[in-house]
């Protein structure tokens, strides 16, 4: 094993996370929400919270490091970082920047945390209040484009233009989160089911998108505990093993008002063939993935550039019965994930790839023992990760 | 011509650091224009203080020679702003301009909001006056 690689060197000991709300409905604040999430965590690790001496989080959260170390009482404070970057493209490169803190050591046991109350501190999906607006979003909002949905209905257009990828392979990731969400008690859409026929008769948010293939938005807060491979083993549960992780995006990938030279693209081309290289694994090897779901095209696009389907054979692969647990092809989002589970801004799919490699989903793919995630699809920096049992290593 | 989106969305000022100055104040002036390099000729959007090509700070600017080209598009039909209630659904275009590097804008396409779009199809700019600064929207030749 090459000595820049994580393979194999930190797990993730415990997960938790707070009770998930719809949005703007949350009991309580998001710093407390953020508290509940890294307390469940760390019992669920067994870990007494004050031996946390790291926290690594994105997307801007709002609760830092050094006041949830004050309000833990932590021992002491080692290691306190931000991915860069927003929406859910830094959900996996938290857990491998946290990773590599203790890979490195700069700390021992460290915490991975989103917590998000948009009821407290507002809403993404709501366009811009100014009145004047200068610099690079001058060149969209007065021609109202202004919300997530809009900044990435364009990518899919193109998508589907380019490799005649068809509605109904959007259709099946939000049929599959649905599905997958009848099962699990904590989902928000836990008892409301999605048929084909309700997503096809659903309102148009921005073409190509329904309603259905948009993201919820949520309160919450969720956690993973990570330790070092040595100190995961004698735990309340066996160790899930961070096997590779890689973030990043293709050349130009920022480049402004819609000028990505690659345009219909995940941002996945150059990270994923990163990932699998230190994972030591191949798509064929992969037996469930959890893909963030800001939209479901966006998801296609991420699958296909992870290799598990191809651009021309993605119409055939983009089925409900292949996406299904226990016994699909390829599992997806077995939680529900972003589209109905909750949207903790993607950090839900790190926790539900664990309790695959545990064995204890709600949709549980019979013996799993490696689970990919890929983060924030479309968006500059994205990143992956993926988990393995120990028989993986 | 009829504005195509309503007033009282965010309305356009160029930036106090002086970067998309030339943009607007051409575009007032009914010409569309872009960045373009003086040392290595690479065009360049949106505006950025270096060429990305050449590594010049001596970034220019040029007339974009049309047509463009239907690149993506997307009919907006939930409106995410108070000023949009009522004015939807409408189609949001990203033209690429092939006579400038490729580079591609982003605007409203003028006419029938539910019209059929074709990605490739011709458009040109046409310039909407607004009280103190002009967008640039793209019509069927």
């Amino acid at each position: 094993m090459s000595a820049r690689s994580l393979r194999g060197r930190v797990a993730v000991a415990g997960i938790g996370e707070s009770e998930y709300w719809k949005r703007g409905e949350a009991k309580e604040p998001e710093f407390v929400l953020g508290l509940r999430a890294i307390l469940a965590a760390c019992a669920d690790a067994g870990i007494d919270p004050r031996h946390v001496d790291g926290f690594a989080s994105y997307s801007n959260d709002r609760n830092e490091p050094s006041r949830f170390a004050a309000a833990l009482d932590c021992r002491e404070l080692r290691f306190s970082n931000m991915q860069w970057g927003g929406g859910g493209g830094g959900g996996s490169a938290a857990v491998a920047n946290g990773a590599a803190a203790i890979a490195a050591g700069l700390a021992d046991v460290v915490v991975v945390y989103r917590a998000l109350a948009q009821g407290q501190f507002g809403r993404f999906g709501s366009g811009a209040r100014r009145e004047r607006v200068s610099g690079e979003p001058a060149l969209w909002l007065p021609y109202g484009l202004m919300s997530p949905a809009q900044m990435f209905a364009m990518r899919a257009m193109r998508l589907m233009h380019e490799h005649g990828i068809r509605q109904e392979a959007f259709r099946a990731v939000a049929l599959a989160s649905y599905k997958h969400a009848q099962t699990n008690p904590r989902a928000v859409m836990y008892g409301r089911p999605l048929t084909a026929e309700a997503y096809d008769a659903s309102r148009w948010i921005t073409e190509p998108f329904h309603l259905y293939d948009c993201c919820l938005e949520n309160d919450g807060a969720a956690a993973l505990v990570l330790v070092s491979a040595e100190r995961a083993r004698d735990r309340r549960h066996p160790p899930v093993y961070l096997l590779g992780a890689a973030a990043g995006s293709e050349r130009r990938a920022g480049a402004g008002s819609h000028n990505n030279p690659d345009y219909a693209t995940a941002s996945f081309k150059t990270v994923a063939p990163r990932l699998y290289d230190m994972a030591g694994v191949k798509p064929s090897d992969v037996d469930v993935v959890q893909s963030y779901e800001n939209f479901t095209g966006g998801v296609v696009m991420s699958l296909i550039e992870h290799g598990f389907f191809g651009y021309d054979d993605a119409n055939e692969f983009c089925t409900l019965e292949n996406f299904s647990a226990p016994d699909g092809r390829l599992p997806l989002n077995t939680s529900g994930g972003n589209l109905a589970e909750c949207y903790m801004h993607g950090l839900e799919l790190q926790l539900e790839a664990v309790r695959q490699v545990r064995g204890t989903s709600t949709a549980q793919v019979p013996g799993a023992r490696v689970a990919l995630v890929g983060s924030g699809p479309m968006v500059t920096p994205v990143s992956d990760m993926i988990l393995g049992s120990e028989d993986t290593l | 011509m009829t504005p195509v989106l309503p007033e009282g969305l965010p309305a356009p000022a160029p930036a106090p650091d002086g970067l998309d100055r030339p943009y607007w104040e051409a575009a007032r002036r009914h010409r569309l224009v872009a960045q373009r390099c003086n040392a290595c000729g690479a065009w360049q959007w949106s505006p950025e203080w270096i060429c990305h090509a050449c590594h010049s700070f001596e970034v220019g600017w040029a007339d974009v020679p049309g047509p463009g080209r239907i690149f993506s598009w997307q009919r907006v039909w939930h409106p995410v702003h108070p000023a949009l209630v009522g004015a939807v659904p409408y189609v949001v275009l990203l033209v690429e301009l092939p006579g400038a590097g490729g580079i591609r804008m982003i605007g409203n396409r003028v006419g029938d909001p539910k019209a059929k779009v074709e990605i490739g199809a011709e458009v040109e700019p046409v310039f909407e006056d607004h009280g103190d600064y002009t967008l640039v929207q793209w019509r069927t030749p």
